[in-house]
């Protein structure tokens, strides 16, 4: 096909705010070919989301074009695209009848939250055949029958019975499904895919990320793809437009953009990505780097730990949890429980990362706080070496378990609703020396000033309250607070899943200083794969509640061994041409499902039990004890 | 290089190598204009003041509020008769009218006397206005003595009638009390009878909600059921079983403080319920779960991070609760099973007004409910604005 399908001409878009005019787009121009897709790539608040909003003509009420012309050829089905009329959407009234005559039937959009995207109270045959019969009016079975034909082109395994099922009743991989058949039932010219896989786990996203290649070769649609992972970008598009600050800083195809980066923003951007091949004591490099001061806190210290690699800090053994089997009430009836996280076991040594990789639903939250003795487990011990003694967590009572706090903290993962809103920065990071008594209040301020330097923070912001900080900013408050107490181990729980690529550079290099230069040991949680072999001595990987492969970071990269941990490598797309995912390993299921694991890695009722078996060097993998290595690595 | 390319409508061809020449500025996103930084360090009572003055109508209620407030302080001085003065000679006089211009000349303000007849046919009391007597009007004046608060005597006014004369603004009642006077006065008790019964009915939702939604558990689960069989009583009757509970032998300021009581009691539900599901909610922030894990006592716990998170959504919902009281203690007065005379309330001077043929004949005796629905209004588009002012995500 020749041509294309939307070109977009020094497009303006302001905002008002406070009653002045906010400009967040500015002269943007781009073109999307007929059947190519066009990736628009940017950090939050870029501007990226709006263009996208602009297309379709949903800007919010205070959002206007100010400048531009958004130009879409608009062809009749089954006609050659070259020979369409060409309109200016621009131009359109808000909500008017062209606009909603383009929405939906030329124009189609999956957004990032697929639960929030469908109604509750429709079956999902019914939202896609809505579509349908919105702008192609067609007798009811033959629209039921079109509606199952498009559930099993997006890949429903039953179309007839998943018709009738509601979007609660979907995995959130069927419901991006479900929302693409939606936006495809009309055959569409085009479809903006606004982060389509964002909130999906690894293993999702490359099955969606499949099915939207094959679904264009089919139907010959444009694609705007819109994301801040250039992960997908170099596996999916065909041209790039690097958008910040509301201007494009470089546009070209797929190869010029990774082969050959020019403009200084998208080179850092580029560095800023953590990858698998890192050399060690290679540093990512921050887009913007703050200054840090730690020569303060080092000499704060209560004693400078001497780390020899057998020393361990914190040894759990045989935890158990199990949710949801408390009582409802008077009349409800009592329901079995889910088992979040079983019989896991494993130790921290005394100062390094250990990582703990998976996907949602594994149980790795839980096992933070169950280490955190923020949750009660069922069963199983928590051991904490202090180095003089060793303390069993599970043993202390409440007053004891308040004076052991100091030695374990934690840093969270959304950094907006960790730190409350109604105090200042200097009462929150001062607040767990006071819950201690830790100094006279001079000095508390004293070390807080001290705290923010060490993290890279004005200390002039002492006053200020959390709204006015950018994501990065709160994430450094919220790692001061968790140091304040001079704590040894700390957990992090996804501490940069919400931040933008380039703050998490900024971020886990701080991670990174604060751990060689006080000696903390941390346990890093995280789903980002590269950021946790960036982080991580030792990692952890965790599917179902259990620990299934624990190894040293290298070799579990190398040579991986459980069949989940191999689906899991094999799904993360990879900011580099020369390694495109593979898309026919992928298409097989989730890396969760059990069924594909191989026999050695399952359990089958009345059958033998799995346990941990070493392979060497620190390497354990989760598996019949009497299963045979060769069998493995098949 | 530095121009983008003109794609031309709809062009085609490969897409050339475009690079911006604009240098990359790590700070451009970071900027802030003035008014941006003004609301970054602003606290969050200062946000929710910056939101609540963009809300006219609720700012000119909540003016309006405080000059009524104020005015309670000092309605023996606002009034031009004391409460219970008598005129006699001007039983259910109607209302008199203001007049400036007297036969075309201009003079300070003045009221028209009135002549008095009975008439015998229908026994209705006739005033004629006589527009020979002027009455001037004094200002800053002495007139009726009373005892300011019950404290010392004293006889300044802001407004007087004239020597001898009358100003009955808004007429009398059955007694020739002047209607004005007595509203003002009544506003003292029918404005506090509901932020008394309010402080009642937060102190009860705060610690029954508090305790309920942060230990949740048997004590939450009973908490709820004593809210709702609260919820399904009828209302009315239960003021009046309670209201007729109260011993006649009282005296009025007691039968004031048992009524706000009563009310505050039927009207702590809802502050309770709403309490308890802020606190569940909070509970789930993680800055709760970290002052958790750094060793925070509970007391510290729901003091410093629950108490301050629903403060200011809990006083928005609480002035939307203030109307409700007024309008119980009217109703409650008004079925004389409230207030009593000689306690002065817009309740208790509209008991005057039950009979149809009174309310037909001596219309002014309605008055008392203007102020009634002008100060609910008011606290409602008041709490209305507060209440927006305090939501997070408006």
């Amino acid at each position: 096909m020749q041509g294309n399908i939307l070109s977009i001409e020094e497009l303006s878009i302001a905002f008002a705010l406070h009653g002045q005019q906010n400009e967040v787009v500015r002269k943007v121009s781009f073109r999307i070919p007929a059947g190519k897709t066009v990736a628009l790539v940017g950090e939050s608040g870029s501007g990226k989301s709006v263009i996208s909003q602009a297309i379709m003509g949903l800007l919010p009420k205070a959002g206007g074009i100010t400048h531009g012309r958004i130009l879409f050829r608009k062809s009749a089905h089954g006609e050659d695209a070259s020979k369409g009329q060409i309109v200016d959407i621009a131009g359109f009234e808000r909500d008017g009848e062209d606009i909603r005559d383009l929405r939906g039937d030329h124009i189609g959009m999956i957004f990032q939250e697929p639960m929030s995207s469908l109604s509750p109270v429709h079956t999902i045959g019914d939202q896609i055949e809505e579509a349908l019969q919105l702008h192609r009016p067609v007798p009811k079975d033959q629209a039921r029958a079109k509606t199952e034909e498009m559930l099993k082109l997006v890949g429903f395994r039953d179309p007839h019975a998943s018709y009738d099922k509601y979007s609660f009743e979907l995995s959130g991989g069927l419901r991006q499904r479900a929302m693409l058949a939606m936006a495809l039932i009309c055959r569409p010219a085009l479809l903006i895919a606004d982060e389509p896989t964002t909130a999906l786990d690894v293993t999702i996203q490359a099955q969606v990320l499949d099915l939207m290649r094959s679904l264009q070769n089919e139907f010959g649609m444009a694609i705007l793809l819109i994301t801040h992972d250039l992960g997908i970008v170099a596996n999916l598009a065909d041209e790039v437009v690097v958008i910040y600050h509301g201007e494009i800083m470089e546009a070209g195809t797929v190869e010029d953009i990774f082969r050959n980066p020019q403009h200084p923003y998208l080179k850092a951007l580029i560095r800023a990505l953590p990858q698998f091949d890192m050399k060690p004591g290679e540093r990512l490099v921050a887009l913007r780097d703050a200054k840090q001061d730690l020569g303060a806190l080092v000499g704060t210290r209560r004693h400078a730990p001497a780390a020899t690699a057998s020393d361990v800090i914190l040894s759990v053994r045989n935890l158990r949890k199990t949710y949801g089997s408390r009582k409802a009430g008077w009349f409800g009836a009592s329901s079995a429980g889910v088992v979040a996280v079983d019989d896991v076991s494993f130790d921290i040594k005394r100062g390094e990362c250990l990582g703990l990789v998976g996907e949602s639903g594994s149980g790795k939250t839980t096992v933070s706080k169950l280490m955190m003795r923020a949750v009660k487990p069922d069963s199983g011990s928590i051991v904490f070496n202090s180095g003089s003694e060793a303390i069993d967590l599970m043993a202390l009572d409440e007053e004891r378990l308040r004076a052991f706090r100091p030695k374990m903290q934690m840093i969270f993962q959304d950094p907006v609703s960790s730190l409350s809103p109604r105090m200042t920065v200097l009462n929150i990071i001062r607040e767990p020396m006071e819950i201690h008594g830790d100094g006279t209040p001079e000095e508390q301020t004293r070390r807080v000033t001290e705290l923010m330097s060490a993290v890279g923070l004005d200390p002039r912001f002492l006053n200020r309250y959390p709204h006015s900080f950018s994501g990065g900013q709160r994430q450094r408050i919220g790692i001061a607070r968790a140091l304040a107490l001079n704590p040894e181990l700390i957990v992090c729980d996804e501490p940069v899943s919400a931040l933008d690529v380039s703050v998490q550079a900024q971020i886990l290099n701080l991670l990174k200083d604060l751990q060689k230069e006080l000696g903390l040991t941390y346990m890093f949680i995280s789903h980002n794969l590269a950021v946790v072999d960036y982080m991580a001595n030792r990692i952890a990987v965790m599917a179902h509640g259990r620990i299934v492969e624990i190894a040293p970071r290298h070799a579990l990269f190398n040579r991986p061994m459980h069949p989940y941990t191999r689906a899991l490598l094999k799904a993360v797309p990879f900011a580099d041409l020369d390694r495109p995912l593979d898309f026919n390993y992928l298409s097989r299921g989730s890396a969760s499902d059990t069924r594909l694991w191989g026999p050695a890695f399952v359990e089958e009722a009345g059958g033998t039990s799995l346990g941990s078996l070493d392979l060497g060097d620190g390497h354990f993998v989760l598996a019949k004890p009497n299963a045979d290595l060769k069998d493995l690595q098949a | 290089m530095n121009v983008m390319p003109p794609a031309g409508p709809l062009g085609s061809g490969p897409l050339p190598h475009y690079v911006s020449n604009a240098p990359f500025d790590p700070k451009a996103a970071e900027k802030l204009s003035p008014a941006q930084e003004r609301i970054y360090l602003a606290s969050q009572w200062q946000l929710m003041w910056i939101k609540f003055k963009r809300h006219r109508l609720a700012l000119v209620s909540g003016a309006f509020l405080l000059a009524l407030y104020l005015m309670i302080l000092v309605c023996e001085v606002l009034a031009p008769y004391e409460n219970q003065s008598r005129h006699t000679d001007f039983i259910r006089a109607p209302p008199q009218s203001l007049h400036i211009f007297d036969n075309g000349t201009l003079r300070s303000p003045f009221v028209y006397g009135y002549v008095y007849k009975l008439n015998l046919e229908n026994l209705k009391r006739e005033y004629t206005v006589d527009t020979n007597q002027v009455h001037p009007i004094r200002f800053f004046c002495s007139g009726d003595s009373y005892r300011f608060w019950g404290l010392f005597t004293a006889d300044f006014h802001l407004v007087c009638p004239a020597k001898d004369g009358q100003m009955f603004l808004l007429g009398t009642d059955r007694l020739g009390r002047d209607m004005l006077s007595r509203i003002i006065y009544g506003a003292r008790i029918s404005l506090t009878v509901g932020l008394i019964g309010i402080f009642i009915s937060f102190g009860l939702g705060i610690l029954l909600g508090g305790l309920a939604g942060y230990y949740g558990g048997t004590f939450d689960m009973l908490t709820q059921r004593a809210i709702e069989i609260v919820h399904s009583l009828p209302h009315i009757p239960i003021w009046l079983a309670l209201a007729s509970v109260i011993p006649a032998s009282w005296s009025p300021i007691l039968v004031y403080f048992a009524i706000t009581i009563i009310l505050g009691l039927m009207d702590w539900t809802g502050l309770a319920r709403s309490v308890r599901s802020k606190l569940l909610a909070l509970r789930e922030e993680d800055y709760v779960l970290a002052a958790q894990l750094m060793g925070a006592r509970t007391p510290r716990i729901v003091g410093r991070h629950l108490i301050p998170g629903f403060m200011s959504h809990l006083i928005a919902s609480a002035t939307i609760t203030i109307p409700k009281m007024i309008l119980g203690e009217t109703a409650l007065s008004f079925l004389g099973l409230g207030l009593r005379p000689p306690i002065t309330s817009w309740g208790v001077m509209l008991n005057e007004a039950q009979n149809i043929n009174v309310v037909a004949l001596y219309p002014w005796l309605m008055i008392p409910v203007v102020p009634v629905i002008l100060v609910i209004l008011a606290f409602n588009f008041f709490g209305d604005g507060l209440r927006d002012a305090a939501d997070p995500y408006h």
